[in-house]
């Protein structure tokens, strides 16, 4: 139990070591169980995501962490073969409802990918795009309403002079903090992250894990992450799993000093994964 | 020196002869076509040649006016068919039907029709408009046109939209765009480039063709704008002015000829542009 190789200490709470407050559930996940085809990707799983509360999934690859973040905006829906049973909550939604608007449900749970995907248009346009799905507004609205979304994405220092360019011109951690942008944009309650910083350099990490920690403030996060490290500074309550199966879900300074399980323990000392 | 190394070297410089002198062959064929076209059209390449109509035999005055709007009208109407119905059924291919097994045989009859020779398009038009209408007519040749310009932008289409990542439409999708507008506002703008490469392609293609318009459009002496009448092209005009004892008529040949491989030429460099500023980005 001394030789853990991953420090915590950015989060207050962490340091005190006190348990977290309970927070009030966003998403909760009853009985969830998913398959590719014949196979099972993720057994009986349960946990509720807290509302503003940071959340995130780690395990070895494969393990199912990106599988599950892919049900809560419904992603697996794009592809045919796939298939979920279980319960799946937001708020009072029930996410896995065959007639719910899958659009609705993504403008309400937001997704950032591994790889940048800024849209082939115009910095300001990637914005903006979003926006005039679901809202009607006029060009100086507008024009605030991306500039918001932009220096909510600790970027609109760095593009407010060009605005016009294209967004591929940007850096890859710049692509990334647009995508991020774009996604605050369109006002989500839930914020989905799936490995964000993998394709990033550690400059660009850090800033992207500054703004997961200022974005935690008004939305509800999970963040699916390989590095332990990350996970640690970035977030309030961990889960590790291991084969499609949840193994342990608690406050990450728990988590990552004295997890209850000895696969958690063997993961994060690096024994295996 | 190492005997090895000596040997490898040896055999680099046999393969690298080989490729070279591959290539040259290949260069100097086309080279020659384009200098014996240059040579023979030039003398003809003036004002009356896109002002004067096709002469009489005998006379040494005229031009190919009535050829040229002609091939210009079909091709356009032929592209303005085909591009359309090739663009949808590509984007079905790539987008809706990409897990479908209706998109592997729909792309293979595809393949088919992609090298199926024209003259055999030609005659399928031939016995499914020129017989019911019951005369040739440019309606029929812009058709002909039309099947051949479909699988030649379906299949760059395709091939365009599945360059596209899929990452892409994912991030869509997670802003919650609908699919239709996940293929009309990112996939298409992401391929915008190719996509037309693909119609300018095509265009090339059919600009040139002779075979599918000797069944359908066949030609026409006069100058005409009727789509139900025959109607003059290049194509046509020049295989009939080539074999003519005419050498007025022989030069016209030429100088049509040059124009099409130029027009050719252009829309190739067109679509070579507009790859490459695929590429840069």
């Amino acid at each position: 139990m001394t030789d853990l190789s991953v420090s915590v200490s950015s989060n207050a709470h962490l340091a005190s070591q006190q348990p977290l407050p309970e927070a009030p559930a966003k998403v909760t996940v009853r009985n969830l169980n998913f398959y590719y085809g014949e196979h099972q990707a993720l057994k009986n799983i349960n946990m509720t995501l807290g509302t503003n509360r940071v959340t995130a999934f780690i395990g070895p690859s494969g393990c199912g962490k990106s599988t599950l973040l892919r049900i809560f905006n419904r992603m697996y829906d794009l592809y045919p073969g796939q298939r979920v049973t279980g319960q799946l909550m937001l708020d009072q939604t029930n996410i896995l409802d065959p007639k719910l608007d899958l659009n609705l449900l993504r403008a309400r749970v937001g997704m950032v990918f591994q790889k940048p995907t800024p849209f082939p248009m115009t910095i300001y346009e990637n914005i903006a795009f979003g926006i005039r799905l679901y809202e009607k507004i006029s060009k100086s609205e507008m024009d605030d309403r991306v500039e918001k979304a932009l220096r909510g994405g600790a970027l609109w220092n760095e593009v407010k002079d060009k605005l016009n360019a294209s967004g591929l011109s940007l850096s890859g951690g710049q692509q990334q903090r647009l995508c991020i942008a774009r996604t605050v944009a369109v006002r989500p309650e839930v914020i989905l992250f799936d490995e964000p910083c993998s394709a990033l350099d550690p400059i660009s990490t850090a800033k992207v894990e500054e703004l997961i920690q200022e974005l935690s403030e008004n939305y509800t996060i999970a963040i699916v992450t390989h590095n332990m490290q990350q996970a640690a500074r970035v977030s309030d309550k961990t889960a590790f799993m291991y084969l499609g199966e949840l193994i342990e879900f608690d406050d990450t300074s728990k988590i990552f000093t004295s997890p209850s399980d000895r696969r958690t323990q063997d993961y994060i000392t690096g024994r295996f994964g | 020196m190492n005997p090895i190394y000596v040997r490898r070297r040896r055999k680099d410089i046999v393969v690298r002869g080989l490729c070279f002198g591959a290539a040259a062959v290949g260069v100097t064929w086309l080279a020659l076509i384009l200098l014996t076209l240059l040579y023979n059209g030039i003398a003809g390449l003036n004002l009356d040649l896109f002002v004067a109509d096709t002469p009489p035999p005998g006379s040494t005055e005229g031009g190919l006016r009535n050829a040229i709007v002609g091939s210009l009208i079909m091709t356009v109407i032929g592209v303005g068919i085909g591009a359309p119905l090739g663009l949808f059924a590509g984007t079905y291919l790539a987008e809706y039907g990409r897990n479908d097994k209706l998109t592997s045989v729909i792309r293979f009859i595809n393949d088919i029709l992609l090298s199926a020779p024209s003259i055999i398009i030609g005659l399928f038009i031939y016995g499914a408009v020129v017989v019911p209408m019951r005369g040739f007519s440019a309606i029929a040749g812009s058709l002909a046109l039309a099947v051949i310009v479909i699988p030649v932008v379906l299949r760059t289409t395709e091939d365009m939209l599945l360059l596209v990542p899929n990452a892409l439409r994912e991030a869509a999708s997670a802003l919650g765009l609908p699919r239709s507008l996940v293929i009309k506002r990112i996939a298409y703008r992401a391929a915008r480039s190719g996509l037309i490469t693909g119609v300018l392609l095509a265009t090339a293609r059919v600009a040139g063709e002779t075979a599918p318009l000797l069944f359908t459009a066949l030609s026409n002496q006069f100058f005409s704008l009727g789509l139900n009448k025959t109607m003059a092209n290049l194509p046509v005009t020049i295989n009939n002015f080539v074999q003519s004892p005419y050498a007025y008529w022989k030069q016209l040949a030429w100088s049509g000829a040059l124009l099409i491989t130029l027009t050719v030429l252009a829309l190739n460099i067109g679509a070579r542009i507009l790859g490459a500023e695929r590429t840069a980005k």
